[in-house]
This record gives structure tokens, sequence and C-alpha cells, in this order.
């Protein structure tokens, strides 16, 4: 069997990946369309909150996807600490505008379904702020990589940017159970029965979930070939100028 | 075809406009600067090839 050390070899990762992006962008149009029509379409109203629980198929996966992008982040983070492999730093940069779109996305539709459910589209509850903590972590380290010319420095700096922001990204998701306070309601996934979401919601929603997770990873094989290719050329380049 | 949404329709429909927008551009610029990134790179491995 392989060693997944193997995939640290630029070439090897492209060409490995080039076969699975195609299956997996299709595989995530597949679900987010199967479970978004059904939630859409063919689920009732909530009893308390209208038909505004439709917007939980498209809040839940993206604020788990921005907080898991994040993590997925801090494991490559790491890798590129200890081993000092390029593609694990250049697949955390890859990932980052992902996971800021994602936390865009659970933060705008996390305000339209307070406005009428809460009376207010913003409100200092722990979730809402931590999560804004998180997409402001995105946005210093996406700025951090572009202001930093020299790849490896940018890659160590981001890294313990990196590190730091973990903390926000488990507070994100944690937060409710932290504080018992603020007007976020609990986790609408559990694995209390009570607790959990009902089946007629859980099964779309389950669905949809798998679709943002999908399609994290396909854009994330995509843009991490893009950041190595883009790396080569600027190697290149470098190369022509001192040669000229 | 679109469900009754009642009172909070601007509320759902929004939200899946705002979402399924920011999904697509996000698609979109991926595969463009991919496409752009890896015909710079061949063109630019090319004019190494020849001029080498």
């Amino acid at each position: 069997m392989a060693s997944l050390w193997e995939y640290a070899n630029p070439k090897k990762f492209i060409d490995t990946t080039s076969r699975f992006i195609p299956w997996l962008f299709g595989s995530a149009l597949i679900c987010l369309v199967t479970g978004l029509v059904w939630g859409f379409f063919f689920t009732p109203d909530d009893f308390r909150q209208g038909s505004t629980v439709k917007i939980i198929y498209l809040h839940v996966p993206s604020a788990l996807m921005a907080i898991n992008a994040w993590l997925m982040m801090l494991v490559a983070s790491l890798i590129w600490i200890v081993r000092r492999h390029h593609v694990s730093a250049l697949a955390a940069r890859a990932a980052a505008p992902v996971g800021v779109v994602m936390t865009l996305i659970a933060l705008a539709t996390g305000a339209i379904w307070g406005q009428p459910m809460w009376g207010t589209w913003w409100a200092w509850d722990p979730r809402l702020t931590s999560f804004l903590i998180l997409f402001l972590f995105y946005l210093g380290y996406i700025a951090l990589w572009e202001a930093i010319e020299n790849d490896d420095t940018a890659a160590d700096l981001t890294s313990i940017l990196c590190l730091v922001g973990s903390v926000f990204a488990l507070l994100s998701r944690y937060a409710v159970n932290f504080w018992n306070q603020g007007l976020h309601q609990g986790a609408s996934l559990s694995l209390d029965k009570e607790e959990n979401v009902h089946d007629v919601f859980y099964h779309p929603l389950l669905i949809c979930i798998a679709g943002f997770v999908l399609l994290f990873i396909a854009l994330v094989f995509l843009r991490t070939q893009t950041e190595i290719r883009a790396r080569r050329m600027r190697a290149l380049m470098a190369r022509e100028r001192l040669t000229a | 075809m679109i469900p009754d949404l009642g009172k909070y329709a601007d509320a759902v429909m929004s939200a899946y406009a705002v979402s399924l927008l920011l999904l697509v551009l996000l698609v979109i610029v991926s595969w463009r600067r991919a496409a752009k990134v890896k015909r710079d790179l061949e063109e630019i491995e090319g004019k190494g090839q020849s001029d080498g």
C-alpha cells in the first residue's frame, strides 16, 4: 500500500487528484441538488419557526464546513511545521478562501434567519461572536499569505496564525455548551434523539452536508493544484531573472 | 411549484439566493484561476524548453 507521504510529491498529488476532481464535483452537485430540492420542496414547515426552517439546509452545512475547513488547515499546518512538506502548506492556503466563503454563508444565512425569529439581524451572542472572530481570522490568514513574498516564511507564519485561530474554530463549535446563554439554539445535530433535529428535516440535511463536504474536498484539491503550479511558476520566473 | 413560504418568503428566498450565488462564484473563480495558472505555467515551461 502506498504511503500517505507519497502525496507530498507535487506531481504525484496533481496526477492522483486530477482523477478524482470531476467525480467529486459531480457527486457534490448531485447531493446538493437532491438535498436542497428535497428540503425546500418536500419538507413541512416547523411548528415554531414556520418556513424559515428551510434555511437549515444551507446554514448548518456551511457552519460545519467553516469550522472543519479551519481544522483541516490546522492539520495541514502541523504537517508543514513538523515535516516541511510544501503540498500541505499549499493545501492549507488553498482551503482558506473556501473556508471564508463557508463562514460568510453561515453568517449571512444566520442573520437572515435570526431577523424574523429573534427580531434582530445580529446579537453579541457567544456562538455568533466566535463565528465572526473566526471569519476575521480567515481574512487575516489570507492577507498574511498575500503579504509575504517568501513562500516558506509565509507558510511558517500562517501556520502559527492557524494554531491560534483554532481556539476560535473550537469555540464556534462549542460556545453554546460553554456558555448557557445567548440567542443561538443548541446544536441541530446530536446523538441524543431528543435533541437532534426531527427525522423529516434530518435526512435531507444529511444529504446537504454530504454535498458541502464533497464540494469542499473538490475545491481544495483543485485550488491546491493551482497553488502548486503557481509556486512552480514563481520559482521558474525567479530563476529566469537570475540568469538574465 | 414553489411551496407557500407564507410571511417568511423573503427571508427564505434571500438566504437561498445569497448562499447559491456565493457557492457558484467560488466554483467559477476557482476553475478560472486553475485554468489560467495551468496555461501560464505551460507557456513558461514551453519557453524554457525552447530557450534551453
